[in-house]
Formats: structure tokens, C-alpha cells, sequence
């Protein structure tokens, strides 16, 4: 019987071709019209390390990175130690031979061993360890090696001198793969025919769909420290924010990112900084100014775990709380979670367009899992993106800029309306104040400006039941495949799901409460939505996981029964 | 109670430097206004937290556009506010607690920078709106609210400091010489890249230096405050540090590196060097 989906694990040390075959075989695939998933992570050191990258292939959509593993390519030994028991009772394991060999006999599952390097080698080309493992790894699975070949083609074909020669070993790595599959007769089964998609796709991972996103919505200043997960943002930044009128610059600190980025939203540009939580923590205080002084810009928080300098190569979801209540004093910040990498995009956009239409600080709350996630989505129609730019004043001066309980257009620096932009409580014209009526009024206002975000659209499906799941962020896709099985199952719950956080569309809550339970999927100790959705008195209950890794599908689906009482 | 507001309830104490700070820039902003045709609101007048950063609510006349951030991160502001929109001109108020304590982690970036920006530091060496307490420029051993037995900590000397970090325009000025202060707040401004004018501005309630700047004669008090030479060289920094080291204030222009581009400058080179990117093209380059 054909196979519709496998999940391989690549492992070994940083700069053994990890990455590259697993990005490459991926790559490859989708190309061919498989959906593709891909999952890395990263060692902490430098050089070397240990390091892994799942990628799953699949003929429909791939909502996780898949929880057991079809094939484990293991690079050297300690990769194969750490990773073998994750591999499924029929699986098979393919290992570096010319790196060690498998002595012991207590694992049942099959292994084959093939020199990777010395077979590169053969071909001329040291640098194409990667095109075996691919080659070897396509015949594994049955899929046409011509697949790979034009994949190699298309990689190589750039212009230079020696591309025909480069293309040629390549192509023999990946024949030399394929014989040694052959040779053996080791044969895991047949992936089955793909039916590529009738639209337009394009590969692209979680921090790259921010960053397209944002250049979508006309971002015109970036301004941030490089930290991990969220760096490659920054980078993307500096290589194309460019021409007339737009800046970005690497700040000396997370401080100054944030102050500045508030700096140029005042002065009536569309502005941006990434940060993840050491750094999000030294922004609060300039995310309280945002708000205080109504400016417009949007903080990209991509999580990592842990507090402190924390497990910045992991994910998890614990930085929810930070994110809508991140500073002292009265504040209720908006926050958008995108849930998977094609959302990234789309909340990218949001989050500028929130900025300037309520005026005042949006965090975009992303995280590990899905700022390395390689995956195929709809190209984005850019026709069909609105964009949405802050009411401005354009009257003469003598303005009163903070007048009234609600938003009222902002003046921009050069042209008629001064104020003062004032972090201290202030009168109408911003000038500060300590009059109780003025701090009634003030706060009043800056919360009455939440009100113009609580429309947004959000998922309900199966919601005649009492019962409803409802993950946030990243987890989202692990939790639809759970929640796909149990409806297969025919367990009776409901599904809700949106990346609009705070304010919560106001439609939802309301559904929401009419509830027995929610059931919330969330990478953290605490439970952090899940009490917050009971402080709006709504029934919710976490599922949590605290590894620095996402959710299992068979794990989600053991712990949902166990709520909903079928266990 | 200000003039433009009476509802704004803060006010300096009487006799404060401050007042002839706002006094001067006042007049700089007036003389740019004649001099450049732009409109008051041209200016953004960024302000520290403390006495001397509410000089942003007490200016009086025309109304420049203000910014009134959190304490220590007036750059920061000023380089967003610059680089946002390159054609403002931007000015920070701010004293020395807030530039040279909590701030000073800020001054090195932007010299490296030569951002664009004119810098008005109100020293009084002491932290005012707080009432009292020691600052990075009060003398070893002062005695002030946080250091009942005197303070155990050096002052900085924050001249020395900006010609260190490559500050492109360093001047130095007493808040009473108000003309003085004006011309060189101007041509601070005037000039291309970070320019600092360091001002001594006395807190009559926490540490009257008056005395000690102008000198009293029936006393036999020396001023410390002292003319720079015309001869000076301003261009040369060894002898902007010559004019450091002998002590006291000096007053008047130090340093002046007329020649560098600044911040905005560069990076205007380099966007003409670097062709901007389409979206499209840029979605495109992810396609399968
Ligand atoms: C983060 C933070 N820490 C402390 C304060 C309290 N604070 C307000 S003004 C000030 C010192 C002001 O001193 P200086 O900058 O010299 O201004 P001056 O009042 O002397 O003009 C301090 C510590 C604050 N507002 N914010
Ligand atoms: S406390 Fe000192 S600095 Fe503050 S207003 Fe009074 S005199 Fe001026
Ligand atoms: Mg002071």
C-alpha cells in the first residue's frame, strides 16, 4: 500500500550537512507538490554541536512536524544514541558508516549503513555528503530520483563557470545514494503520488513571513539587537528595508531599539523592532511610553524559553502574560499570535495595521517553533492585503492632541499641531498633569482605543458541543491534527481558534462563555491564557508542556481525553 | 502653570539655571526660525526627566513639537525621531543625571553615529526633581541627601568624555550668559553630526554653584568659569583636551569636526548605492 506521509529526522554535529540534506530533501518535495514541513533545531555552540532538522512529507496538509519517525539519518554515533528510540517499530534507521558502526543488537529496528562521506568524495565533490543521504533517502521511499535531479539543476544553475561540472558530481551523489539502497534491497515503502496544489506556493519559514509581511504593509523603520530566535529578522531587515525614506539599523541595545523605533512612529513613520525575552523584558518600560504617548509601533516578540537568559535555541509559549501586561501602570497591550507560518505573514500586516489604527503599541507574539519552521503556503495575493494608515491631523496649530475619551488624529512633526508626546500623565496639549480627572480621562482613553480591535475574525467549528479546544500560537497545528483524529474518532468537541489574543474579537468571547469547558494546549507552566481566559469568566483548563519542544499529536490526544473524561 | 497652559503644575524654583536655558533656546529657535523660512514646528525639542526636562512644557512663544519620553533615553528618541524623518530639526534638554547616569550608556552610540542632533545638557550636578540626591558630576565627598556622610565616587568629567566618544561638536556654557548660550545652541545646531553644548545650570535649592562660577570679589572667590581663547583651535582635539584639562568651566566651542558626514548623511549614500527592493520580486524569490 502507498503511503501518504513520512516523517525523517536528520541528526549529527553542526556542519555535517544536517541541515542542508533536510532542507534540500525538502525542498525537493515540495517542489514536486508535496506538502513539506521542516523543524530545526540548533546547537548553542558555534561550531559543531549536536543538531537536528525533522522534515515530513506529506500528500495533504502538514499541521505538525509528526510525532514518531519513519527514517532517522544519523550522521555519527551520538546522533544515533539520542535518537534511535524515536524512531517507529517499522521504521528504519540510515547511519554514517564511514563514521561508526551500529554494534549493539538490542534495537529491533533496521539500519543500514552507508559511508556519506567517502562516497562524495568518489565523485570529486567533498561537499556532496548531503546529495547522497537525498539520493539515498528518495529510493527509500520510492520517489523518482529525476525529482532530485532537476531539483540539483535548478540549485546549481547560477551562472558560473563551473556549474555544469558542480551540477554533474551532484547528480552522481545521488545515483551513488540510490545504489546503495538498491544493493541492500532496503526498502521502506512508497510514497504515494503528490497532487500539487492548483495555486501558487512559495517555501518560507516563520521569521521570513514577519519580515515579507511587514514590507508588505509599508514598514518604514527597523531598529533591533540581534538575539536568538528573532535575529534572522533583523538581518532580513538590513538586507532589504532600503530607499528613500526608510531606515533600519542595528541598535546598541534592546533599550534603544525600542525607544527609537517610538521615536520614528511619532514622527509619523510605520515602525518595527524583533526582540525575544531577555530582551523583550529591558523593552517594558518603553512599551508603557508607547501607550502612554499613543505612538503606533509593533514589537515582534519571538519566544524562546525560559526566564532569564532562558533556553534560547528552544520554544515555548510563556511569554503571554509579559506580552499584554509587559509594563507598570494600568496597560492592556495588543497582542497578535500568529499559529502557523502562513498567519505570520498575515500577522505581520495586522500588527502594522493595528499600530495605526488604535495608535499605541502592538507585540506580535511569535515563537521558536515557528520562526524556524520551513513550509509550503499560498503565495500571498498582495493585491488583495489592506493597508491601514493612522488618522492624522492636518489642521493649524493650537491642535489639542489628547482631547477626549477616544482615538483622535495624531499630527506629525514638520507640518502644523505641535504637543508634547508626554510619558507622565498629561492635559489635552500633553503637558503634564496630576489632576485626578485628567488620569480618569487619560485612561478612559487609551483603554476606550481597544475597542476599535475587538472585530477581527476568529475560527468556530462543531460548537453545539459543551465542550471546545482552543490552542493558542504555534501550537495550533498539533493541536488540529489531535483534534482531526479525535473528530475521526467521533469524540464530540468543539474547535475555536483565533491569533487575535487581546483584545479577544468580542463575538468570540462571547461564545466562549456560553461553554461547559475550553480546553487550552499551551507550552507553559502556569497555564497562562487559560487563567486569563478565567479571569473573563470562561470555564478553561490547560493542557501544559514545559520541554522546550511543541506538542506530540498522540500526547495531545491522551490528555484531551483525559479532560473530557473518555479515559 | 506655564504661559501656554495654566493648567500644567510644575514650576522652578526661583533663581534655577533653568531659567535662562529656556530663555536661550528660546532664541535659537526663534533665530533659526528667520534664518531657515521653516515653520516652529520644524523643531522637536526632546526632553530628559527632571527639572531640567520639563523646560519642554515651559517654552514659551511659538510652540516647537516636543517629546517627553522616560528618564535616560532622550537619544534613543532623537535618533528615531532624526533618522524617521531626517528633515526635523532635533534637539535634546536633558540633565545631567539623566545624560550621565542612567543615559550615558546611550552617548558612545550616537558619536559613533555622528547622529544628527543638538544636545543641551543642564548640569547642576545633582538630581533636582528627585530633591536632592548625588549625581555623576557632584564632588567627591559632597554631601547631599543619598550621601549624608559625602559621596564615595569621583565625578566624571563629561567634556572629556564626549571628545573620548568622538562627539563631532563639543561647547561648554553657563545658563546665566544667556546670548552666549543662544550662539552656541545655533550653531550647534547648525552643525552636521552630534553636537553637545554642556551647560552649567545651578539648582539653587540643592546646590547653588553660582558663586563658584562667577566668582565674588568682596569675597575673594576666583571664578572658575573662564573664556576660551579666540586663538583656540577647534578643530584640533588635542587642544580641545589642552583646554580640559587646565579645569574650571571653559566657555565657549572646544571641539568641531566640521569635515564628517553625519548619521543621516551615510546612510543616505548608502541607499543611493543599494537599489530598493519590490515586493513582488521579493515574494517571488521564495517561490517552490
Ligand atoms: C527609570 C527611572 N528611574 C528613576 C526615576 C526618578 N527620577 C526622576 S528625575 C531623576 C533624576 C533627575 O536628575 P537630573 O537628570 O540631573 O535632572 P534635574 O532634576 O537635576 O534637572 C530621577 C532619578 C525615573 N523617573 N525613572
Ligand atoms: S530643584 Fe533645583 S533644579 Fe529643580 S527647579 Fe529647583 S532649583 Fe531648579
Ligand atoms: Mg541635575
Amino acid at each position: 500500500m502507498k503511503k501518504n506521509d513520512f516523517v525523517m529526522r536528520f541528526a549529527g554535529e553542526g556542519g555535517q550537512g544536517v541541515v542542508t540534506s533536510a532542507e534540500g530533501f525538502a525542498q525537493a518535495a515540495a517542489q514536486e507538490g508535496y506538502h513539506i514541513q521542516t523543524f530545526a533545531t540548533f546547537p548553542s555552540q558555534i561550531m559543531g554541536g549536536p543538531t537536528w532538522t525533522q522534515t515530513r512529507i506529506s500528500t495533504n496538509e502538514v499541521l505538525s512536524s509528526g510525532d514518531e519517525l519513519d527514517v532517522l539519518v544519523a550522521f555519527n554515533e551520538e546522533a544515533y544514541m539520542t535518537h534511535k528510540d524515536a524512531v517507529k517499530k517499522d521504521g528504519v534507521i540510515i547511519f554514517n558508516s564511514g563514521d561508526f558502526n551500529i554494534d549493539d543488537d538490542s534495537s529491533s529496528i533496521k539500519a543500514l549503513g552507508i559511508p556519506f562521506d567517502e562516497l562524495a568524495k568518489s565523485t570529486g565533490n567533498t561537499r556532496a555528503a548531503n546529495m547522497v543521504v537525498m539520493g539515498a533517502l528518495a529510493d527509500l521511499v520510492n520517489m523518482p530520483q529525476s525529482i532530485l535531479e532537476s531539483f540539483v539543476t535548478n540549485k546549481f544553475t547560477r551562472g558560473r563557470p563551473n556549474d555544469a561540472e558542480i551540477i554533474s558530481s551532484n547528480i552522481e551523489a545521488l545515483s551513488l545514494g540510490k545504489l546503495e539502497i538498491e544493493k541492500n534491497n532496503f526498502h521502506l515503502g512508497e510514497l504515494a503520488a503528490s497532487t500539487p496544489p492548483k495555486y501558487e506556493q512559495i517555501l518560507i519559514n516563520g521569521n521570513a513571513a514577519i519580515s515579507v509581511g511587514a514590507l508588505a504593509a509599508e514598514l518604514d523603520v527597523f531598529i533591533g539587537y540581534p538575539i536568538s530566535p528573532a535575529t534572522p529578522i533583523l538581518l532580513w531587515m538590513e538586507q532589504r528595508l532600503i530607499g528613500n525614506g526608510k531606515f533600519v539599523h542595528q541598535s546598541s541595545s534592546e533599550i534603544e531599539s525600542i525607544i527609537a523605533i517610538i521615536g520614528a512612529g511619532y514622527s509619523g513613520k510605520k515602525a518595527m523592532t524583533s526582540t525575544a525575552g531577555p530582551g523583550f523584558s529591558l523593552m517594558s518600560e518603553g512599551i508603557g511610553l508607547a501607550w502612554m504617548t499613543e505612538i503606533p509601533i509593533v514589537v515582534v516578540n519571538v519566544q524562546r524559553g525560559g526566564p532569564a537568559t532562558g533556553l534560547p535555541t528552544k520554544t515555548e509559549q510563556s511569554d503571554l502574560y509579559a506580552s499584554i501586561y509587559p509594563a507598570h501602570g494600568d496597560v492592556s497591550i495588543p497582542v497578535i499570535a500568529p499559529g502557523t507560518v502562513e498567519e505570520c505573514f498575515y500577522a505581520s500586516i495586522k500588527a502594522i495595521n493595528w499600530a495605526e489604527r488604535y495608535q499605541g503599541p502592538v507585540v506580535l507574539l511569535s515563537e521558536h517553533a515557528l520562526a524556524e519552521r520551513q513550509t509550503n503556503i499560498p503565495k500571498p495575493d498582495i493585491k488583495k492585503i489592506k493597508i491601514e494608515n493612522r488618522l492624522t491631523y492636518t489642521g493649524e496649530n493650537g491642535y489639542k492632541r489628547y482631547e477626549g475619551e477616544k482615538l483622535s488624529p495624531m499630527p506629525i512633526p514638520g507640518k502644523p499641531g505641535s504637543y508634547v508626546a508626554n510619558g507622565s500623565e498629561h492635559d489635552d496639549w500633553g503637558d503634564t498633569t496630576h489632576l485626578p480627572q485628567r488620569h480618569i480621562e487619560m485612561t478612559n482613553r487609551r483603554f476606550n482605543k481597544l475597542k476599535l480591535l475587538e472585530n477581527e475574525e476568529y475560527e468556530s467549528i462543531n460548537n453545539h458541543n459543551e465542550i471546545s479546544i482552543m490552542p493558542w500560537g504555534g501550537s495550533k497545528g498539533p493541536v488540529q491534527e489531535a483534534y482531526k483524529n479525535l473528530i475521526e474518532e467521533g469524540v464530540e468537541i468543539g474547535w475555536f481558534y483565533t491569533m487575535f489574543l487581546n483584545p479577544l474579537p468580542k463575538k468570540l468571547l462571547d461564545e466562549l462563555k456560553e461553554k461547559k469547558l475550553i480546553i487550552v494546549p499551551e507550552l507553559n507552566y502556569r497555564g497562562q491564557w487559560s487563567s486569563i481566559l478565567r479571569s473573563y469568566g470562561i470555564n478553561a483548563k490547560s493542557i501544559t508542556q514545559y520541554t522546550g519542544l511543541p506538542f506530540k499529536v498522540n500526547y495531545l490526544i491522551e490528555q484531551i481525553k483525559k479532560n473530557i473524561n473518555l479515559e | 502653570m506655564s504661559v501656554n497652559n495654566p493648567e500644567y503644575d510644575f514650576k522652578w524654583c526661583p533663581g534655577c539655571g533653568d531659567f535662562g536655558v529656556r530663555r536661550a533656546l528660546e532664541k535659537s529657535l526663534t533665530d533659526r526660525k528667520i534664518a531657515t523660512e521653516l515653520p516652529m514646528e520644524n523643531n522637536v525639542v526632546v526632553a530628559g526627566i527632571g527639572c531640567s526636562g520639563n523646560l519642554v512644557h515651559l517654552l514659551e512663544g511659538d510652540r516647537p513639537y516636543g517629546f517627553h519620553g522616560v528618564h535616560g533615553r532622550s537619544l534613543p528618541a532623537a535618533m528615531g525621531i532624526k533618522m524617521g524623518s531626517p528633515d526635523l530639526n532635533v534637539i535634546v534638554v536633558a540633565g545631567d543625571g539623566d545624560f550621565l547616569s542612567i543615559g550615558m550608556e546611550h552617548i558612545a552610540p550616537q558619536a559613533a553615529r555622528n547622529l544628527n542632533v543638538t544636545a543641551v545638557i543642564m548640569d547642576n550636578a545633582v538630581y533636582g526633581l528627585t530633591k536632592g540626591q548625588s549625581s555623576p558630576t557632584s564632588e567627591f565627598d559632597m554631601i547631599t541627601s543619598s550621601t549624608p556622610y559625602g559621596k564615595q565616587e569621583e565625578k566624571i568629567n563629561p567634556l572629556k568624555l564626549y571628545l573620548e566618544y568622538g562627539v563631532s561638536f563639543v561647547a561648554s556654557m553657563m545658563s546665566s550668559k544667556i546670548k552666549d548660550l543662544a550662539n552656541l545652541i545655533n550653531i550647534g545646531m547648525d552643525h552636521k553630526g552630534f553636537s553637545i553644548v554642556h551647560v552649567q545650570s545651578p539648582c539653587t535649592t540643592y546646590n547653588d554653584t553660582y558663586q563658584l562660577l562667577k566668582g565674588n570679589k568682596k569675597l575673594g572667590i576666583a571664578p572658575i568659569a573662564w573664556e576660551i581663547p579666540e586663538a583656540h583651535d577647534k578643530s584640533d582635539i588635542n587642544a580641545a583636551h589642552d583646554i580640559v584639562d587646565k579645569g574650571g568651566v571653559p566657555l565657549g566651542i572646544l571641539f568641531e569636526d566640521k569635515l564628517r558626514a553625519s548619521f543621516d548623511e551615510n546612510i543616505n549614500k548608502l541607499n543611493e548605492k543599494v537599489k530598493p527592493r519590490n515586493l513582488d520580486k521579493v515574494i517571488e524569490s521564495f517561490s517552490i
